[in-house]
């Protein structure tokens, strides 16, 4: 018990950078899903292809491979110090996550039934009001329990960030346990912990999501 | 550290890196396997009738689904043979294959359920009523239904946990990831290792992805056609 009141102080200064990191690539990744969800439904073919690229370069590989290859590439190809790790990991994680994203984005613009587009051209709407007015509010509605997931996800994988030596919640859960190696059960233990719990709000947000999703619409 | 690109450097690492590739593989084919396999334990404990058990094995999945399978691996490796009474010292390759094996066990776990469900009510009650026994029922009427339709999803969890298996260079599994950070650490160029890295991910997960969307899409035309027969 007195392990358990020693340790979480310390694990708990990890606390901030997991929480921002989390927060700042979410909202690149939420961007990106939008921006490059759109792309992808482009008419221009050129934006076409060069979105799906980057879809798919992005799922393709595993977001360790990206994170160090940003890591390392960055400064080196051109030339620039973004200044922080800090941006290294939120760039890794939101262009990863947003490439996902953009799947869903996808997906579910187009499964918005056709009728209802046809029903805004009978109407007269020009092609971005067809868009604003009449299919994206109901393809948001599907997308809620995917990015809910997907949140969940980006939590998991900002515990990467520790191995480009962020000090988030492992990093100081690995210091721990090198400073003495019995205690490593309690603190990992104790650092799983404590991710559950900042998962706990989002788990919730995620089924609310999945219900206001089902909310109104007929099956089938 | 060198400025720039090279293709040289590129040229020298690609053999090095390779040499990464078939534990990489292995790795993969393993925590898979080992997945398939517990995700019937998962599917098998919540269908254990009763509330409360019920409610603990839901949470425990939840948390070993929502928590990092990094800080999983970890605890595996460092933690576990540090637990009085119960600790064994796993080598690394043990670990990634019992800690990513099991995270993503519970996704499979739930995949298994979904496919359980959809299975209709009467061929439930057509087993009983022709008095088949309990390994009976689920071997020859309810699994041989409940699976083949969930062969898509599990195919792409495959490609997810291709794509979890660097985590494991974190602990000394030496795949394609520790090879091109260890060949970056001895001549101090990462750029091209890891660019390698990324290119054998990229050739080898795309193709299979775009195999699965084709076996789901036959699938789907099977199984549609069985709904409008029904």
């Amino acid at each position: 018990m007195n392990a358990i009141i020693e340790i979480f102080p310390q694990l708990a200064r990890g606390l901030h950078v997991t929480i921002t990191v989390l927060l700042a690539s979410a909202i690149l990744a939420y961007l990106m899903a939008f921006i490059a969800g759109l792309c992808r439904l482009s008419q221009n073919i050129f934006i076409r292809k060069f979105t799906g690229f980057y879809v798919e370069v992005f799922r393709g590989t595993s977001l360790i491979v990206q994170l160090f290859w940003l890591y390392y590439a960055i400064p080196m190809l051109f030339g620039i110090q973004l200044g922080s790790n800090w941006w290294t990991g939120v760039i890794a994680i939101g262009l990863n996550y947003g490439a996902y994203l953009s799947e869903v984005v996808r997906g579910s613009i187009l499964s918005v039934a056709k009728g209802q587009s046809e029903a805004a051209t009978a109407l007269n709407m020009s092609r971005f009001q067809r868009m604003r007015l009449v299919i994206f509010p109901q393809a948001v509605r599907m997308m809620l329990p995917e990015f809910g997931n997907y949140t969940i996800q980006m939590l998991k994988g900002t515990s990467l960030v520790s191995l480009i030596g962020m000090t988030d919640i492992l990093y100081y859960g690995d210091i721990l346990r090198s400073s003495n190696l019995s205690q490593a059960p309690i603190v990992y233990l104790l650092v799983l912990v404590f991710y559950f719990i900042l998962a706990l709000p989002l788990i919730w947000l995620t089924r609310k999501g999945e219900r206001i999703s089902k909310k109104g619409v007929a099956n089938g | 550290m060198n400025n720039n690109w090279s293709w040289e450097t590129f040229m020298d690492a690609l053999p090095f890196v390779l040499q990464g590739l078939w534990i990489t593989v292995s790795l993969t084919i393993t925590c898979y396997l080992f997945a398939l396999l517990f995700g019937f334990v998962w599917t098998f404990l919540r269908r254990i009738p009763n509330r409360f058990f019920n409610w603990i094995v839901t949470w425990v999945m939840e948390f070993i689904r929502s928590t990092p399978p990094l800080v999983q691996l970890f605890f595996l490796f460092y933690a576990w043979p540090m637990i009085p009474g119960i600790g064994v010292t796993l080598s690394p390759f043990t670990s990634a294959v019992l800690g990513l094996g099991i995270h993503f066990s519970t996704y499979i776990g739930e995949i298994y359920r979904s496919g359980i469900d959809s299975i209709d009510k009467g061929q439930w009650e057509a087993s009983k009523a022709l008095n088949f026994s309990t390994v009976d029922k689920w071997r020859r009427i309810i699994l041989p239904q409940a699976i083949p339709p969930t062969v898509p999803m599990l195919g792409n969890y495959f490609i997810i946990m291709f794509k979890e298996v660097p985590l494991a260079s974190t602990i000394g599994v030496a795949g394609i990831m520790l090879m091109a950070n260890s060949y970056g650490a001895q001549n101090w160029s990462y750029l091209e290792p890891l660019t390698i890295v990324g290119i054998i991910f990229l050739v080898l997960s795309y193709p299979s992805a775009v195999l699965i969307r084709k076996l789901e899409i036959k699938l789907n035309t099977r199984f549609d056609k069985n709904a409008a027969i029904k």
